[in-house]
């Protein structure tokens, strides 16, 4: 088994993978039996210090339906300049600039040890990458005085040849020349009325003049680059943009009492992707949308601007009561599709303490590659954080961003690709890898991935069609500079891999299904897979057995029914949306921490040490740490805050009481400067009112109903209804023996 | 008759005559009384409303009616002097021995009347007596003329002599002096005139009767006896003048006096006479002298309509003139002699001099004004000023049967925020309280003079409908011995024609009091403006214009807020908000359903914003200057006008500058559809009606807001002004054409009109509503304004150009004794966004008999009306059924007047009315129009244009414009400020060594004839030869002589009058340029088929004895 934990981690170092299963079984049979299908995750930019970047362009294999690269695990014969794609089989000769290959002069993709390669590929002039601010400026005042301040501050960390543009939004849609000197120009739009991207071109002018011109001008007239009008180099007109922002006001139409302000966001979303549509397509270029309420008016309104008439909330979808739910979801999508379609991505910055839409306009992120970051304000340090983080540059001061990636899977016969979960979209290249049984974004061996940081991963589903000897599987990045490759062996069970592949599998389902049909699935998948691999007898419970490597998986999978990718209890629509976003796209580790979060405990007895997610390890002298990716809760136990209150880490001698109390703190920092987006912080204590994020993720091992029958020592209980994980298992138990099932 | 009102006139003449007598009496001798006697009766009715209250305020039926406060002692004593006419007689006096001069001159016939009226005034009290007088109608004056001859002017000298002796007969007493002057030139004929005459006269009521028959035929004299009939001399003039002034003024009196005798009267039928003379100095015409002076006379007599009855005398001149032309035209249809006619310029000088000089006085029912020629002063004293209100009769028939046999037409032309002379303004501004103006409970009628207070002041009797409302506690106040409120001279609703209410929130939209209102300049900045200097030219020109918007006296700065938006295929809206650095402009593309961009920022003071504003305008022909955008949007424009005001919440003016058709793709694109082949025929009217629905929904729309549209457009091909006018003429708007612009040609007009038109006083938001006594009932509207019922008038905006004309129709009968009232109500959002009702009283007479009616008519108020019902008739029927329609209407009214009011005589005599005897010259100028009967290079917009300025034209505006002002420089008085008497719009008039200044209210030309001096040439143009004058001028070199500073000093007067600013453009005679000119000279035929006033007046003369037969 160590052999197969070090295998894992070498190779999701190396490639940014991991696998479900690391050995894999031999008949299609054989494989349903699994349960948890053939699977990875996939982290393409995960960032590997000692790959160095090959700066030619990959070898494909020439036969025109496969065009694999050439990768470590093809055999060469070093002498004929010949290799063999082991795709499928065709023998391929050297380029010319291979002539000097031999068995010890070998290129780097052809070394085990890269079997993840990146090729920079010099092709064409490099497009700089594209900003489009969406702002809305139906904020509060102090909001929008925020917000205008982190924009400006933005412009600063955007490299100087990217494109800047500016389209704000309240009641109407404003697009903002940034070209023109002296007198600031923009182009306004009604925030109610739909158009197609071609009138939005011609009414930006962007359309080419008819050929009838004037007559007497020679045509040649420089004709200005029409775009440069909206999108500029930031390092022509930061001073400019800065200016503008600095003098945008708030929407000044008047709302009148009892009603939300006319927020025209669909129109907004639709003018910025067809802006970039006519403009650039293909082009790396980040929609940033930032809104401060829902779209009340036009397409892509969510609700009404009449207050009395609340958000749609998840009972009012359930009772099919949300009036715009379907229509804006499906105005959003088709932006959504647009904008992937062109390469563009779509970041959503909500900011609001109301719902904002989030429902309906996730797929704009979630289908290009874009983030979604939801807070309670622009003026809270968790946006002002998180949006400077979107900038962020790795160890080569290189923006930690790409763009415009098209994933491709291919595989030997022996495997068919089901399909991928993640923040991409179809390119629906049919061919002989792609498996009739779709799981997640199916039908094809391609996928877009607009956007992507080092940390985005996808999930993909590998059918077993045929036994065969070595199942290969090379992975190729284009367009945005990466390839990788990587190949494996036989492996076995992965469970942290596999709880996030099937949770993916489950929120998946989720955003389409009813949620107790998803938790029953969920169920009766756990269920097979204990009675595939545990160990008991019939209908004896208490003979159950699981094998070490199987042996967290029910309990991530209890944390998972309970966690709010699944559960819409207690949360809005907007919040589901915003949990599930990140899900879907972070890699295994901080999927599995959305999972199940981590709880530190300090106490005097020791050093910090993880403990229990379970109520009994809340105690009276220690300080909890929680970490649920989202939330970063610090909690006090009672004794703690008691002592914190009568001020005692002021006094020397307690200096000790001082640094115990400082640990978690810092512990919290650490994790606040590197998480994305920056979670909310939380310092609580026992009885205060926030302390029900700590209480609502533990297990209630001890609740009002058994408080007594457990020790005295221990815990707090948690008023709860929930059932216990000790509970959970038992009835796990109970059905994986039984002989009925 | 007047038979009606004589009675009053007993009374008052009664005390009168003693005075009277003493003046003039005397020096004439008792013939002359007698003589009057008859023609007064007809002049008395007319004393009697002016005079006759006043004077003897005691007497119980008259005085009650005018109230004329201040004056009163005034107006009593004048009553009684001009009764008596005694200014006649000093005049007569002196006016002999002019007249002598004269009398060759033709001068005579003037002065001759002069006389006649100071002794009808004696008369008139025995008249009365006399009791009928009327009868006379008639015939009196008849027969006189009897030798006329007028027709032939041309013809044999005998018959003209003996004409005017006829003439001079008529003046009795004064004859003689005259007559000497005559007897000098032609001296045989005169006297036996005058001998038939005073024996006619003396017994002219008796005589009449039983002579007539036998004067009228001899004479033919049709027109003789027109004047009879009608009776009255106007009062107020004649009374003014007699206090004031005695030496001189007499002189003038008796100018004044008898040519408003000949207005009642005559109509001038074709009388030879030379028509200037008689007002001015002799015309050196020695032969035809002798015969001119008498048709002179008749001329005269036209001029003064208000002295009326005097004229009965002159009248009979008149006739004596008249009847020989017909005679002799209709049968050889010879060429008449055009000085034969009734010449307008001698109407208009006699209006001058008779009425010019006092002030008219309000006070007293159905006074016809002086005429819009005639600078006069107005004194309100409870009827409303003719500048605000002119009606076309100010004597309406009592019943619908009266009113459709005579075919006159009867309209009001109203000009509700006309600007006063400084010496007459401003209007008072009452304020009610909290409850609004004080209504009458039922009509809804203001608070007005005429509103009867009854039961001790506690309630109040509406004069309209009758019904009787309480009077509101803190409204209650006592009533004098005579029922009048004691208060009343406190307040201005009770004794003055004209005022101002403060309204309350009730009359409000919305129950809110109203904003500021705003102004939005919007400019089209496509290819062709900014091509043309346009865009550069406005910008420039509105910073400095805007610090003079219109703003009330006590505000420092205007209130009214501005906004600006270019626009070309796409708008550009800009942010001037006054926190801005600089302003920022906003494109909405999207021009299928407009909208506006921003709220805040967009209207702005103009004193906050000054920098940023001029920031703006500074940019924008920059901004612009490299476009290569042709296509242009209207409806979109004015979409976004009316939006900004909407989100604004106000109301306010648009001001377009627009360069062309608009064909870009949006809601109001436009097709050229200019098709030369459809002028004339029955399609033609197609043309005349906008081509697509949209704006006129959008003016709907837009004076919902308040929203008033002002369109200038500078054209350089078809912009289907039809169709775009649309808006402005629906909004009380204006519109402006500059073809083909320039920027240094025409920067001057555009500039000064554009000007003009953003400082002009106006209301916005308005809503006018005409009340009427029971009986009338206002029933057609025109103008530049919108209907949504048959009631109120409803105008986005209201400037002081803009004019409503309201036709009236009977219900009912109305009542001679109380005459009708109309009561016209705006209700306007001020400047300073005051809520306002503007309050205009008018009461005039009713008649039961027609000759009262044609003798209180307004001519060139009848034309101004005809002008705008034909314009807005071509919109349904083909111009050629307009324009038969318009002749046959008539031919109807002076053939109902010939049938009903003039003493039989032959039908192949053509006797006008006097007060109309212009209609014809006029009526034909109206045909000849471009809008009726257009030249063939005139352009689809251009008629266009013009038929919607028409639509709101005072009746100044519509006089000038159809009938333009000629001016001889040549011999000009460069000391004293009087512009020289006008000449008649012909070209045989025009001296080939002369130079003309002709204007009609748009257009201006200096005609230099070839034949120029040299020094004129020298001092005006600064040039040696003819040839040299540049024709492309559009000012005149500033030279430093008097001649040439008093001929641009001239000029500037001239445009200072109109509400457009017009371009001078320099005619040389023989130039291409000169067909433009000859189409102004309205007397002459021109070259699209429009009659000469000659032959016209005979056609019309043939129209109307087929109706008579």
């Amino acid at each position: 088994m160590a052999m197969f934990q070090e295998f894992i981690q070498q190779n999701e170092d190396r490639d940014g993978v991991r696998f479900s299963w690391n050995l894999w079984p031999s008949s299609r049979l054989e494989a349903t039996r699994l349960v948890v299908p053939v699977s990875c995750l996939f982290t393409p930019l995960k960032e590997c210090p000692d790959l160095p970047p090959v700066q030619y362009e990959p070898v494909l294999c020439g036969r025109p339906n496969c065009r694999a690269v050439l990768n470590p695990l093809c055999q060469v014969d070093f002498r004929a300049k010949i290799w063999a794609c082991n795709f499928c089989f065709q023998r391929n000769p050297f380029p010319p600039t291979y002539a000097g290959i031999s068995e010890v002069n070998q290129p780097a993709e052809l070394m085990p040890q890269f079997s993840t390669i990146e090729y920079i590929i010099q092709r064409g002039p490099p497009t700089p990458l594209i900003f489009l601010y969406v702002v809305d400026i139906c904020l509060e005042e102090e909001d929008l005085q925020a917000l205008k301040e982190s924009l400006q501050m933005s412009l600063s960390l955007l490299p100087p040849n990217a494109l800047v543009g500016l389209i704000t939004f309240g009641r109407m849609v404003q697009v903002h020349e940034l070209s023109c000197e002296g007198i600031s120009k923009s182009y306004v739009f009604r925030g109610t009325k739909d158009l197609s991207a071609k009138q939005i071109q011609e009414m930006l002018g962007l359309m080419k003049p008819a050929p009838a011109g004037q007559p007497g001008r020679p045509p040649a007239a420089q004709e200005m680059q029409p775009t440069c009008r909206f999108l500029q180099p930031v390092h022509k007109v930061d001073m400019n943009l800065t200016d503008l922002l600095g003098e945008l006001q708030r929407d000044p139409w008047p709302v009148s009492q009892g009603k939300r302000p006319l927020r025209s966001t669909g129109i907004a979303l639709s003018i910025a992707v067809g802006l970039l549509e006519g403009t650039f397509p293909n082009t790396g270029a980040r929609v940033m949308l930032f809104t401060g309420g829902p779209p009340t008016q036009g397409p892509g309104m969510v609700v009404g601007d009449e207050l009395k008439t609340p958000i749609r909330s998840w009972h009012d979808i359930q009772k099919d009561n949300a009036r715009h739910l379907k229509k804006a979801t499906k105005y959003y999508e088709a932006l959504a599709n647009r904008a992937a379609a062109n390469g563009h991505c779509i970041d959503i910055y909500a900011c609001a303490l109301d719902q904002t839409g989030l429902l309906e306009m996730k797929c704009c992120s979630n289908l290009t590659g874009g983030h979604i970051v939801m807070g309670d304000s622009f003026n809270t340090s968790l946006f002002k954080q998180t949006f400077q983080r979107v900038f962020s540059k790795d160890y080569n001061n290189e923006f930690r961003m790409a763009f415009g990636a098209t994933l491709e899977v291919k595989t030997s016969r022996e495997l068919k690709v089901s399909g991928a979960i993640g923040p991409c979209v179809s390119l629906n290249s049919k061919g002989p890898c792609v498996s009739e049984n779709e799981m997640g974004v199916g039908g094809t061996s391609q996928w877009k991935v607009c956007s992507l940081n080092p940390s985005t991963t996808l999930a993909m589903y590998f059918e077993v069609v045929n036994q065969g000897g070595k199942k290969k599987k090379s992975v190729t990045l284009c367009w945005a500079d990466v390839q990788s490759q990587m190949q494996h062996i036989e492996s076995s069970f992965d469970q942290e891999a596999s709880a996030v592949l099937m949770a993916r599998l489950a929120v998946f389902r989720a955003e389409s299904e009813e949620g107790p049909d998803v938790l029953r699935w969920l169920d009766r998948q756990l269920i097979r897979l204990c009675q595939k691999f545990g160990q008991f007898n019939k209908d004896d419970p208490a003979s159950f057995r699981l094998s070490e490597s199987l042996s967290l998986y029910p309990q991530f999978m209890f944390h998972l029914r309970r966690s709010p990718f699944l559960q819409v209890f207690n949360n809005s629509p907007d919040e589901s949306s915003y949990y599930r976003h990140h899900f879907m796209r972070q890699d295994l580790t901080q999927s599995l921490i959305m999972i199940q979060p981590i709880l530190y405990s300090y106490s005097f007895y020791g050093p910090p040490e993880p403990v229990l997610l379970d109520s009994s390890s809340i105690l009276p002298d220690r300080i909890l740490l929680m970490d649920t990716f989202f939330q970063l809760v610090i909690y006090h136990g009672e004794t703690i805050a008691q002592w914190r209150k009568a001020g005692y880490q002021e006094m020397p001698e307690y200096e000790n009481f001082k640094q115990l109390l400082q640990a978690p703190l810092d512990d919290a920092q650490e994790i606040l400067q590197t998480r994305f987006p920056m979670p909310r912080y939380v310092d609580t204590e026992h009885g205060g009112s926030q302390a029900r994020f700590l209480l609502s993720k533990v297990n209630p091992s001890q609740t009002h109903n058994n408080l007594y029958a457990w020790g005295q020592e221990s815990g707090a209980p948690i008023l709860t209804d929930d059932v216990s994980l000790q509970v959970f298992m038992d009835h796990l138990k109970k059905l994986a023996v039984s002989s009925a099932a | 008759m007047n038979l009606n009102q004589q009675p009053h006139m007993a009374s008052p003449y009664a005390p009168p005559q003693p005075g009277y007598q003493m003046y003039p009496q005397p020096g004439y001798g008792a013939p002359h009384p007698t003589q009057q006697y008859a023609p007064y009766n007809g002049h008395t009715s007319l004393y009697q409303q002016g005079a006759p209250p006043a004077g003897q305020g005691r007497a119980p039926p008259v005085s009650g009616a005018p109230p004329v406060s201040a004056s009163d002692s005034y107006s009593q004593y004048a009553q009684g002097n001009v009764q008596n006419g005694p200014p006649s007689v000093p005049s007569q006096p002196q006016r002999p021995p002019v007249s002598q001069s004269y009398a060759p001159a033709t001068v005579h016939p003037g002065t001759q009347p002069t006389y006649h009226q100071p002794y009808e005034a004696p008369t008139t009290s025995v008249q009365q007596i006399t009791g009928h007088m009327a009868g006379m109608h008639i015939g009196g004056p008849a027969p006189n003329l009897p030798p006329s001859s007028m027709s032939m002017t041309p013809g044999p000298p005998p018959s003209m002599y003996g004409a005017p002796p006829t003439s001079q007969p008529s003046f009795p007493g004064a004859p003689t002096p005259p007559q000497s002057a005559f007897a000098g030139v032609t001296p045989a004929a005169p006297p036996v005139s005058q001998q038939s005459f005073p024996t006619g006269a003396p017994m002219s009521q008796p005589h009449y009767s039983s002579v007539p028959t036998s004067s009228s035929q001899p004479s033919m004299g049709g027109p003789v006896l027109q004047q009879p009939p009608f009776g009255a001399v106007p009062p107020a003039s004649a009374q003014s003048q007699f206090p004031g002034m005695q030496g001189p003024p007499f002189a003038n009196q008796s100018m004044s006096a008898p040519p408003a005798s000949q207005p009642n009267h005559t109509g001038a039928g074709m009388p030879p006479g030379p028509p200037i003379g008689g007002v001015q100095g002799p015309p050196p015409q020695p032969g035809l002298q002798g015969f001119h002076p008498q048709q002179n006379g008749a001329f005269g007599q036209m001029r003064p309509p208000q002295s009326g009855y005097a004229a009965p005398y002159p009248g009979q001149q008149n006739f004596g003139i008249q009847p020989p032309p017909p005679a002799a035209a209709p049968p050889a249809q010879k060429r008449l002699d055009p000085d034969s006619i009734p010449s307008p310029i001698q109407v208009i000088e006699d209006d001058k001099a008779n009425k010019g000089s006092e002030p008219f006085i309000t006070g007293v029912r159905g006074q016809v004004p002086p005429l819009v020629t005639t600078t006069f002063q107005v004194k309100d004293q409870g009827n409303a000023s003719p500048r605000f209100i002119r009606c076309t009769a100010y004597n309406m028939p009592c019943t619908s049967d009266m009113a459709k046999q005579s075919q006159v037409p009867l309209a009001a032309i109203i000009k509700p925020l006309a600007t006063l002379p400084p010496d007459e303004g401003p209007l008072h501004l009452v304020d009610h309280g909290e409850g609004g103006p004080i209504r009458c409970n039922r009509c809804k009628a203001y608070m007005c003079p005429y509103m009867q207070f009854i039961e001790g002041g506690r309630r109040f009797q509406c004069s309209f409908c009758s019904c009787v409302t309480d009077v509101p506690p803190h409204y209650f106040q006592h009533l004098d011995h005579t029922g009048r409120r004691v208060d009343c001279y406190e307040r201005p609703e009770l004794h003055l024609g004209s005022y101002e209410f403060l309204a309350t929130v009730d009359y409000c939209k919305n129950n809110k009091l109203p904003q500021p209102p705003a102004f939005i300049f919007l400019i089209d900045v496509s290819y062709n403006a900014v091509k043309s200097g346009l865009v550069a030219v406005v910008c420039e020109e509105l910073k400095t214009l805007l610090d003079h918007l219109p703003r009330e006296s006590v505000d420092e700065e205007s209130r009214i807020r501005v906004g600006f938006v270019t626009y070309n295929k796409v708008l550009h809206f800009y942010n001037v908000k006054s926190s801005l650095a600089q302003p920022q402009m906003m494109v909405v593309s999207d021009v299928s359903e407009m909208f506006v961009p921003l709220l805040d920022g967009f209207l702005v003071s103009v004193g906050e914003s000054r920098v940023v504003i001029n920031s703006l305008l500074d940019q924008i022909p920059e901004i612009f200057a490299d476009t290569r955008e042709t296509e242009t949007v209207f409806g979109p424009v004015v979409q976004a006008g009316l939006e900004a005001l909407k989100a604004a919440d106000c109301a306010g003016k648009l001001f377009i500058f627009h360069s062309s058709l608009p064909i870009a793709e949006a809601p109001g694109k436009l097709k050229n559809r200019e098709d030369k082949k459809l002028v004339g025929t029955d399609k033609e009217k197609s043309l005349f009606q906008p081509q697509v629905s949209f704006y006129g929904n959008l003016a709907k729309e837009c004076v919902a807001q308040g929203c008033c549209v002002d369109i200038f457009l500078f054209p350089n091909q078809f912009v289907d002004v039809t169709t775009l006018s649309v808006v402005a003429c629906s909004t009380g708007g204006s519109v402006y054409k500059y073809s083909h612009f320039q920027a240094q040609t025409d920067r001057d007009r555009f500039l000064n009109d554009l000007r003009r038109d953003v400082q002009k006083p106006m209301g916005f938001d308005a809503v006018m509503r005409v009340r009427t006594s029971t009986g009338i009932r206002a029933t057609d509207f025109f103008g530049s304004f919108y209907m949504s019922n048959t009631t109120d008038v409803e105008l986005a905006g209201l400037d002081s150009d803009k004019t409503v004309t309201v036709e009236f129709r009977h219900d009912d009968k109305l009542s001679e004794d109380t005459g009708a009232f109309m009561q016209c109500a705006v209700l306007y959002t001020s400047c300073s966004g005051q809520r306002r009702l503007r309050v205009h009283n008018l009461s005039v007479s009713c008649c039961t008999q027609l000759a009262d009616l044609y003798r209180n008519c307004e001519t060139d108020a009848v034309i101004s009306y005809f002008a705008k019902h034909a314009y807005r008739t071509v919109l349904s029927s083909p111009t050629k059924n307009v324009r038969d329609v318009l002749v046959n209407q008539c031919a109807q009214i002076l053939a109902c007047y010939r049938k009903n009011c003039a003493s039989p005589s032959s039908a192949g005599q053509l006797i006008l009315p006097e007060c109309m005897k212009l209609l014809p010259v006029y009526l034909n100028c109206v045909l000849k129009s471009d809008v009726l009967q257009p030249s063939a290079e005139l352009s689809l917009d251009d008629r266009a244009y013009l038929r919607q300025l028409v639509s709101c034209m005072d009746v100044a505006e519509s006089h000038v414009f159809f009938y333009p002002r000629l001016l001889p420089l040549q011999k000009l008085d460069v000391e004293g400020d009087a512009l020289p008497v006008a000449m008649r719009d012909s070209e045989e008039r025009l001296s080939r060594a002369g130079l003309y200044l002709l204007e009609n209210g748009l257009n201006l030309f200096l005609w230099v004839g070839s034949a120029i001096p040299q020094d004129l040439l020298h001092n005006v143009f600064g040039t040696a030869s003819f040839s040299q004058i540049d024709p492309n001028m559009t000012s005149l070199p500033v030279l430093d002589n008097p001649f040439s500073k008093r001929i641009r000093e001239i000029i500037e007067s001239i445009r200072a009058q109109r509400s457009r600013y017009m371009k001078l453009m320099v005619v040389k005679q023989d130039d291409r340029l000169e067909i433009l000119f000859k189409r102004f000279l309205v007397e002459d035929k021109n070259s699209s088929g429009g009659a000469s006033y000659v032959d016209f007046l005979c056609h019309m003369h043939k129209e109307i004895r087929q109706l008579l037969s």
